[in-house]
């Protein structure tokens, strides 16, 4: 049983590797990655099934046992944001073939999907730190390629840009390992989670909040936190929307996912970093949004949303309730789900009009209702309104701040939510709403056809996370649980 | 030696943090393979130095050097070494289509 649990990382690395091998047969590419993506999916909804059931899952790899060799642990956590990463993974894969150029999917798009996958799954699963540090870079080595893949001209500017801040800050992820192995002598998170709090009870913790805070910095400009978030907005905008898609629905949560693990298991007991987190929380969510609503492009509205929607889960992370830890994990799942849906939307309208600019377009309502009310209830769930999956993410995270006495920072989500509704109703009312205006007047016969498909998935799941919150928010309560009490991960780790 | 080693650490994180902040484009790189430099010698340092034993754990072994940050490294210095050749490759892309090395002009949006 418990071997089931590398399977996410290793079908799609061997799936990509032995996709090299057939770079010029379109067919064995998509039904290969296809095929990988879909077992992956499985797997990991069965793991679903059997953590549920039995508890946290862990495998010692090579048969070291933790402490001492590399683990992976199966959460509730990881195996959701797995499932779901495959869930994204296969959406992708069925709209990129839409909308890729065929040079694009000859020069090895496939396999570095596939390795990006690897690396996205890793993260999620690893329960050592400096494994974490692995997962990412070949997930990073993989987006580097994804995103400069093209090379127009202003897309090798900004993925110049975001390979170098991606480096310097994972020199900081060593440095920051670097200061942990000093302080603690282990790498395994479930050890570390004992060890830390064993040190924090004595005097001089203050080496570990400095630790914590250096952790914070790395994750943050990863997940595009407040002060770092800036390469975000240029960089998300200059690929094609499937990978657009792909990165704003995955890689910015892998990194809200490591905030949410470091700051649960290891550094729960820190007085200093939930503050910041809070703070940070606030201020990303606002400024995220301001930016929003200052933009007149698809794209780029909700590359700064994506900003905006990190703010809140890492205010949930502050809060550090278990109610408030299940609903910043309703809203990441709700979140990679909704602002992937988006991004497709954003490559349906630039495939009609040929552009992604809101003034250049209006009244594609017309022209395509389907395309124009998919997008509204998807665009409505983000602004989080009733009875869409957005509502019960932050329901639950607003109750549980209300709950903890953070009155300051829930009222700025609030603040937040309505200037949402008005940047996503800015996007409906100039570009689907209003008087029939395209850039040129062949596109109102230009059928979206096949490229709607993808999407339906994606929106029939928000209504079901909407409609049918109640078992979905259970299972939320009960990850939130988990999560906010170490011991379950540590003993299932070093029982073994 | 540690206290050696930390202050050579301190040079190497100063030198390539103002090379990143400089606008040519090769500098910037420079910079960031430097700062890979100065995490790796951090993370041998801190683990402590020379013991003056081999990295083995004998059933008696009074001391024994820590063999882990030394493969954990390896593997860093691997990772390092990879993408800074993608870097560099880029970099150089970047600077044929836009002819230029200067950040400054590396900026402005697509629309205008």
């Amino acid at each position: 049983m418990t071997n089931l649990l590398i399977l996410p990382i290793l079908i799609p690395l061997l799936a990509g590797v032995i996709l090299i091998f057939f770079k010029n047969s379109k067919m064995i590419q998509r039904v290969i990655s296809v095929i990988a993506s879909a077992a992956m999916t499985g797997i990991s909804g069965y793991l679903i099934y059997a953590v549920y059931n039995n508890g946290i899952q862990t495998i010692a790899l090579g048969d070291w046992q933790a402490p001492f060799g590399i683990v992976l642990v199966a959460d509730l956590l990881s195996v959701s944001l797995v499932f779901l990463a495959g869930i994204l993974g296969l959406v992708t894969l069925f709209f990129a073939y839409q909308t890729f150029s065929a040079e694009r999917e000859a020069n090895y798009f496939h396999t570095f999907y596939l390795f990006l996958m690897v690396g996205v799954n890793g993260s999620f699963m690893t329960g050592d730190l400096f494994n974490l540090f692995v997962f990412f870079e070949v997930m990073l080595i993989s987006s580097f390629i994804l995103i400069s893949m093209g090379s127009q001209r202003y897309q090798l500017q900004e993925s110049l840009k975001y390979v170098i801040i991606n480096t310097v800050s994972s020199m900081f992820f060593i440095a920051a390992i670097a200061y942990i192995y000093g302080v603690t002598g282990t790498l395994n998170m479930a050890d570390l989670s004992v060890k830390i709090a064993q040190l924090y009870e004595q005097e001089n913790s203050g080496i570990l909040t400095v630790i914590a805070l250096t952790f914070l910095f790395v994750f943050g400009t990863k997940s595009a936190i407040f002060p770092l978030y800036f390469w975000l907005p240029h960089s998300y905008f200059a690929p094609p929307a499937a990978i657009a898609a792909l990165f704003g629905g995955l890689l910015t949560k892998v990194g809200v996912y490591t905030v949410m693990r470091m700051y649960t298991l290891i550094f729960n007991n820190d007085p200093i970093v939930f503050q910041i987190l809070l703070l940070f929380g606030g201020l990303t969510m606002f400024i995220g949004v301001l930016g929003a609503v200052a933009q007149f492009d698809f794209k780029r509205i909700l590359s700064v949303h994506i900003v905006s929607q990190v703010g809140y889960m890492i205010m949930g992370i502050g809060i550090g309730t278990p109610l408030a830890i299940a609903g910043t994990f309703y809203f990441l799942a709700h979140n990679i789900i909704v602002k992937s849906g988006l991004f497709f939307f954003a490559g349906i309208t630039e495939k009609i009009t040929g552009t992604t600019h809101l003034k250049k377009m209006s009244g594609l309502l017309k022209t395509h209702p389907y395309v124009g009310w998919l997008f509204f209830i998807t665009a409505i769930s983000l602004a989080g309104l009733p009875p869409l999956s957005g509502f019960f993410g932050k329901f639950a995270l607003v109750i549980a701040g209300f709950e903890a006495g953070h009155y300051f920072v829930i009222a700025v989500s609030l603040a937040t939510g309505v200037l949402t509704l008005f940047s996503m109703m800015k996007i409906f009312m100039t570009s689907f709403w209003g008087e029939e205006k395209l850039p040129d007047p062949s596109a109102k016969e230009r059928k979206v056809g096949k490229l709607i498909l993808p999407v339906l998935p994606l929106v029939a799941l928000t209504v079901i996370l909407g409609v049918a919150a109640e078992p979905f928010f259970l299972f939320s309560l009960e990850m939130g649980e988990q999560l906010t009490d170490p011991s379950y991960y540590v003993e299932s780790v070093l029982e073994e | 030696m540690e206290v050696l080693m930390i202050f050579a650490i301190g040079i190497l994180f100063t030198v390539s943090t103002y090379l990143i902040l400089t606008k040519s484009l090769l500098r910037v790189v420079l910079g960031v393979l430097i700062l890979s430099h100065g995490a790796h010698l951090l993370f041998l340092t801190l683990s402590g130095l020379k013991t003056g034993a081999p990295p083995l754990l004998g059933e008696e072994a009074g001391s024994y050097t820590d063999p882990l940050p030394q493969a954990l490294v390896l593997t860093a210095i691997v990772i390092g070494f990879g993408i800074t050749a993608f870097m560099l490759v880029l970099a150089y892309r970047t600077y044929k289509v836009h002819e230029t090395d200067n950040f400054d002009e590396l900026r402005g949006s697509d629309d205008d």
